[in-house]
């Protein structure tokens, strides 16, 4: 009954829409299903400092929300719904893939590593961030990487890219850490604060945002070495070419002009959380090879 | 390290609790209406002489009260959209979730609530001349009803306290809203506690009525 | 469905360990968790049918206190705010002097509130053997310890068997709320192979399957025990 009803409304749907839309929408399923519901879904982290976290309002902000809203807009335009409605969907390191792959969001704001088992499931847009694994530490712990972690307990985030690479370097290193999974970075930070870990393997990136946010952030550091290479990148559904050039269209058109250091700067350096991390040669490389021309 | 209780910060909490709370309310109501009408369903199949058909409901029953609800939850928040072919978006994920998931357990309520009314009524209704279905709609189920109130209050109670669940899929109920500021404000003490005393006196007053229910309007 | 079938990932390793183990915390800490509540529980729920008002009084409080709060927010008492109110040395010992802090919160967690279920079971049990067998056991010189002992309390537990069973059950399925701390068992084990594998399908269903079985297992023990055990002339509470 249920594929009856699917058949039926499809056709309904691209039966109204057929003499509306612009070529574009008309091949790409997720522009299709935007303009059918008239929003679009955006999944949002809720503290990933600074690139989606929430201001003391409630509201989503931060770098990877700003990039989220300018693909916004164009897709605004290339539909020519000035008055598509945002609707903000609060995601977590757990269901961000999922929600991706099951289509309950159309883009995820966050800090995702773009990887190559993942790709398995969503699409990636070009690498906005550049970053990998180090440790959070109380300053005074004594712990300055993860040689220094043998028999120390560690929280990591169920669900992300670091929680492979600390088990994995674990085992490489024939250490005894004992690790506590978590939900989401707050918890983490939780869970330092009241001395039941001793670390939390995440992007260094995000320590430092979390540090940043912390109440009394010279009591805080991050150790170590690089243990995992995290590029970051926007994602969207996958099997979408459309969508997707039109999302890479907006980054790429955004590195070339150079407005996408401007809202780099306006997140990091120093940031509304005085995070001050001016833009690495790295990324700043990784922007201009990316800046695709027409 | 906590320091004393700090009251502002619940102060400071307070307007997005009460949205938080809202949520809870409006996932408990609906699912407390999609649960019974589903749950009455299933009781009368149960007690269908059709065999298949009894069969099949005893069998949903029994898979679904042996599951735990937060695994019920992943499956239908991650795993319906992928099987329908299109979003619902979370609130609908769950809330199909608790309907399903609960509709089992009011099933066995009003199962035995049908089978408290003596079989001679049905008997009289068909020597009345009355359908099966205009005897069930006429004269059991609203006996029944009565006489299981108390008992689905009491469901309904356990429910409301069940959608704290949605805690796992991030949802933004009364107590994942709790959670979130106890992180953000670093004050999990307060916070959690509130949410305990909140939690803790509508549930009491639910159960207490539902006693005084049972006292005062069983047949 | 645009979804690619892979049950075989179920057999490779590491998952097929990881579902073992994870399966192996459950039944750990429901089982743990099973035995506070079973003894907790029979001790309150014999002070709410002892003819005094304070012990009474101490029994109802009990069963109000933990069946109004939520296990979840119960869960997160005991984890976030019993350590941070207690003293400072005994904060530290139930965050990390002990091993497996996180285990053992929710063993404790579990217990006290299946407590007050059990105690509720245990006082409608007493409260279903009439009353003149309390007064015969008197009459015959024991003391009230005694007829609890050796008279109320065997009775009462055969008559409980079922709803007995159910709250085991409930311990059983409830385990797995466990996961929000960071305890992993079967729920937060198939989680983490749709997280790895992206096969969430097979995952969720082997973890269904395994609730299922041990759901059957453990009602089709409950039926044979029960049987063997009944008193002829009574009948046995329903499961609820």
């Amino acid at each position: 009954m249920i594929r009856t009803f699917r058949t039926a409304f499809a056709a309904a749907a691209a039966f109204v829409l057929a003499g509306a839309l612009p070529a574009l929408a008309q091949e790409s399923p997720t522009l299709k299903k935007i303009k059918a519901a008239g929003e679009i879904s955006i999944g949002h982290r809720e503290a990933s400092v600074p690139f989606a976290f929430m201001d003391q309002a409630g509201k989503p902000q931060g770098y990877s929300v700003d990039l989220c809203l300018k693909i916004v807009d164009e897709v605004k335009k290339e539909l020519n719904l000035p008055n598509l409605k945002v609707k903000f969907v609060a995601i977590n390191a757990q269901t961000r893939i999922p929600l991706i792959a099951n289509g309950t969001i159309d883009i995820e704001c966050g800090s995702t590593t773009n990887n190559l088992t993942r790709a398995k499931q969503g699409d990636f847009l070009p690498v906005t961030f550049i970053t990998g694994s180090k440790l959070l530490v109380k300053k005074g712990s004594g712990i300055k990487s993860l040689a220094d972690m043998n028999g120390k307990r560690a929280s990591i985030s169920s669900g992300t890219t670091n929680e492979k690479a600390l088990l994995a370097e674990i085992e490489k290193r024939k250490i005894k850490v004992e690790t506590v999974m978590v939900k989401d970075h707050p918890q983490a930070m939780l869970n330092l604060e009241s001395g039941r870990v001793d670390a939390y393997a995440s992007d260094d990136v995000l320590l430092y945002g979390m540090i940043s946010t912390a109440k009394d952030p010279s009591q805080w550091e991050v150790v170590g070495e690089f243990f995992s290479y995290d590029p970051y990148g926007l994602m969207i559904p996958r099997n979408d070419s459309d969508y997707r050039l039109l999302a890479t269209r907006v980054i790429a058109d955004l590195m070339r002009s150079g407005e996408m250091e401007k809202i780099y700067n306006k997140w990091f350096n120093p940031g509304p959380t005085n995070i001050k991390m001016p833009i690495s040669a790295d990324l700043k490389k990784a922007f201009s090879i990316q800046a695709l021309p027409y | 390290m906590f320091g004393g209780f700090d009251y502002a910060v619940l102060e400071r909490a307070l307007p997005l609790l009460w949205q938080g709370m809202l949520f809870t309310l409006q996932l408990t109501g609906l699912a407390i209406c999609g649960g019974v009408f589903f749950g009455t369903l299933l009781a009368l199949m149960r007690l269908s002489p059709f065999r298949p058909v009894s069969f099949f409901a005893a069998s949903y029953v029994n898979f679904f009260r042996s599951l735990p609800l937060i695994l019920v939850i992943f499956w239908f928040y991650f795993l319906v959209p992928k099987m329908l072919g299109w979003p619902i978006g979370g609130f609908y994920s769950v809330l199909i979730a608790f309907v399903m998931f609960e509709a089992a357990y009011y099933c066995e309520i009003i199962r035995a609530g049908i089978q408290s009314v003596t079989r001679a009524q049905v008997h009289a209704g068909s020597a009345l001349g009355l359908t099966y279905g205009q005897t069930m709609r006429l004269i059991i189920l609203p006996q029944a009803f009565r006489n299981m109130l108390p008992v689905l209050l009491t469901q309904s109670i356990i429910m409301f306290q069940d959608t704290s669940l949605v805690y796992v899929v991030g949802l933004k109920d009364f107590l994942t809203t709790a959670d979130l500021i106890a992180n953000r404000d670093n004050r999990p003490v307060e916070l959690f506690i509130f949410a305990a005393v909140v939690y803790f006196v509508l549930c009491l007053i639910g159960s207490t009525s539902a006693r005084r229910l049972q006292r005062t309007y069983a047949i | 469905m645009n979804y690619k079938w892979d049950w075989g990932i179920l057999l490779q390793e590491p998952y097929f360990g990881w579902i073992w183990a994870g399966f192996g915390w459950t039944c750990a800490v429901a089982i743990l968790a099973w035995m506070i509540a079973l003894s907790l529980g029979s001790v309150i729920g014999v002070l709410r049918t002892i003819p005094h008002p304070l012990p009474r009084a101490i029994g109802t409080a009990y069963v109000e206190l933990f069946r109004n709060i939520p296990l979840l927010v119960q869960l997160f008492l005991w984890y976030f705010v019993v350590p941070e109110v207690v003293p400072r040395e005994a904060g530290m010992f139930l965050k990390r002097g002990l091993p497996m802090p996180e285990f053992w919160t929710a063993v404790v967690c579990l217990g006290f509130y299946h407590g007050a279920r059990v105690a509720e079971q245990v006082r409608s049990g007493i409260g279903a053997i009439r009353d003149g067998q309390r007064q015969a056991a008197l009459a015959m010189g024991l003391t009230t310890t005694q007829v609890y002992r050796y008279v109320l309390l065997p009775v009462s537990y055969r008559i409980i068997i079922p709803p007995l069973t159910s709250d085991f059950l409930g311990v059983f399925k409830n385990s797995s709320l466990a996961l929000t701390i960071g305890v992993i068992e079967l729920t937060a084990r198939s989680r983490q192979i749709e997280e790895y594998t992206f096969q969430g399908f097979e995952a969720f269903a082997a973890a269904t399957v395994l609730y299922s079985l041990v759901t059957f297992a453990v009602m089709t023990l409950m039926h044979v025990t029960e049987r063997r055990t009944r008193i002829p002339g009574m009948i046995s509470l329903e499961a609820k």
